[in-house]
């Protein structure tokens, strides 16, 4: 790869390998990009119940399980409804830029309701970006008017290469006014997720491609299906681990989903550039907010009902200024970096609190999740994601705190140290006997800038005379 | 005769009032889905399948009613 500077270790996103048209896309974009992340969130509304397939991992009494959500039942939402959610979270959580449809079932078996969410925020909000999930079956039927709608990122999931494999993952499609079955349903299928990922590639819409992956199931195909949806022009692969659900056909048969070991290993073979969606939390369906907290409460069906919002795009675009401009700035500190370091030091894990604009903002008491980084001389990598429950709620005694406190500290077990904005006495002394370094000093520092005086200063044990 | 849906078995997914071509399928707030027997044709004259039947995911949801169910015509 072309990495010219030193600066390519410190890159947080690992974007370089895809073209530069397309990086500019996936960079301000929260879902891919797990800088733009720490700055903008994205939503999904509910407008979309109905399927027109039938996958042997689902059970319909839940959401659309090709999205791996965890098995919400979503407030379904009328398409005036969803638009008003829609003006009501922009205004309040002005980061909020992606809206997207994906479920409870599949959007384009759902084509009013969708389109007429789509349509009418474009129309009230159109400074906001929409995208799509879609099992595929009629992407063709409906890739013009996505285009004309200036959707401009579509993921199908597509599961499978042979008709053979696809015949053991859907028990039957719903297709032109018939259902099909067996070998007959799968080949129908797959030639329909293909010619859509072909048409909307075509058109310059970015396609990722998700893939439920079982091992006895697909195991063998996956690696293919990699190559053949990159060599379409897929612009990411995510595979994601089948997940047993309650009541599923899978379930019955005793379908196992894979092992940590196997869904690594078959990562690695598919996805070199897996770093991508590392970020990745299987967000819920209707989660709302920044960096792991859910606000989806202040927005539900019977508040946004009675809500008056006046949406206003100047206040949103002064917002997103602001972030532009300390995103500018956490860049450059980030080139400024030493990091990679001249001089061998280990690898340490690091967990650290953050609410969000990729600084150390955050308290140790009320962090939701910790955002983990491995750190050495070669640089800064995330690893991904702990949640955890915050034990104190932001009264001075944290009392009934302490058995979640335990859980807290067992989940950071192999960290080497906390970097938090603050830490109080009781946590520090637990972690400290678990010989957890406390580190409170880089409070409100960019979270690279954060990480690396962390590691010159205790682990290389070089503490720098200026700034 | 006509198709019916058992209620108990029914998610709500709409999936079988967009389908319906005669509109035979309709909902209250509830989200409860019903299918007017007197408008339902089990689709012939326009597809040579139950539209509804074919694309409810709940196996054993939407159902025929035997023409016995009504008594006289
Ligand atoms: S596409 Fe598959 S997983 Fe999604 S709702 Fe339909 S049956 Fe379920
Ligand atoms: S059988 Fe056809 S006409 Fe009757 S309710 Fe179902 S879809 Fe409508
Ligand atoms: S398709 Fe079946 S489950 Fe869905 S609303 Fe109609 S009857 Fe209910």
């Amino acid at each position: 790869m072309g990495c010219s500077s030193k600066g390519c270790g410190t890159s947080i996103d690992g974007l370089s390998y895809l073209p530069e048209n397309i990086r500019e896309k996936v960079e301000n974009h929260p879902c891919y990009s797990q800088e733009a992340h720490h700055f903008y969130a994205r939503m999904h509304v509910a407008v979309a119940p109905a399927c027109n397939i039938q996958c042997n991992y689902c059970n319909r009494k839940y959401d659309c399980a090709n999205e791996s959500r965890p098995g919400v039942v979503s407030e379904l939402l009328t398409p005036e409804e969803a638009v008003k959610k829609v003006l009501a979270v922009a205004m309040e959580i002005p980061q909020m830029t992606v809206v997207g449809i994906a479920g409870p079932g599949d959007p384009l078996a759902n084509p009013d309701r969708t389109f007429r969410t789509f349509e009418l925020i474009k129309e009230k909000a159109p400074d906001i970006k929409l995208c799509l999930s879609t099992n595929g079956l009629r992407l063709t039927d409906f890739v013009d008017r996505i285009k004309d709608l200036g959707i401009d990122h579509v993921t199908i999931t597509i599961n499978a290469v042979t008709p053979e494999t696809a015949s053991k993952i859907y028990s039957w499609i719903f297709y032109n006014h018939k259902r099909y079955k067996g070998i007959e349903a799968a080949r129908i299928i797959l030639e329909k997720q293909y010619e859509g990922l072909q048409a909307c590639v075509e058109r310059g819409i970015l396609v990722k491609v998700n893939t439920v992956f079982a091992p006895e199931i697909n195991g063998e195909e996956l690696e293919e299906l990699s190559k053949k949806v990159r060599r379409m022009g897929a612009f990411l692969h995510n595979i994601m681990p089948y997940v047993e659900g309650e009541g599923t056909v899978y379930q019955k048969l005793g379908v196992r989903p894979p092992t940590p070991q196997e869904l690594k290993e078959v990562q690695e073979k598919c996805e070199p550039h897996m770093s991508l969606m590392r970020h990745c939390r299987q967000c819920r369906a209707d989660a709302v907010g920044l960096l792991g907290e859910d606000r989806g409460q202040e927005f539900t069906k019977d508040k946004i009902i009675h809500l008056q919002v006046n949406y206003s795009a100047e206040y949103r675009k002064s917002i997103h200024e602001e972030i532009e401009k300390e995103r500018a700035k956490l860049k450059k500190a980030r080139e400024l970096m030493a990091l990679p370091l001249e001089e061998e030091g280990k690898k340490v894990l690091v967990a650290v609190a953050s609410k969000g604009n990729m600084l150390v903002n955050e308290h140790f008491g009320t962090a939701h999740e910790f955002l983990i980084y491995e750190v050495s001389s070669q640089g800064i990598k995330f690893i991904h994601h702990r949640k955890v429950t915050p034990y104190c709620h932001g009264s001075i005694a944290c009392l009934e705190g302490g058995d979640i406190l335990e859980d807290t500290i067992s989940k950071l077990s192999d960290c080497e140290a906390i970097i938090a904005a603050k830490i109080g006495f009781e946590p520090r002394d637990l972690l400290e006997q678990k010989g957890i370094k406390c580190v409170e000093e880089f409070a409100y520092l960019p979270i690279p800038e954060a990480l690396t005086k962390y590691y010159e200063k205790y682990v290389l044990e070089k503490v720098k005379t200026e700034g | 005769m006509a198709m019916y849906i058992r209620q108990e078995n029914c998610i709500s997914c709409y999936a079988c009032e967009q389908e319906c071509p005669t509109g035979a399928i309709s909902h209250d707030e509830e989200g409860i889905f019903t299918i007017d027997p007197y408008v339902c044709v089990e689709c012939n004259g326009f597809y040579e399948e139950a539209q509804c039947l074919a694309i409810c995911p709940i196996e054993g949801c939407i159902v025929k009613l035997e023409v016995a169910t009504y008594g006289c015509a």
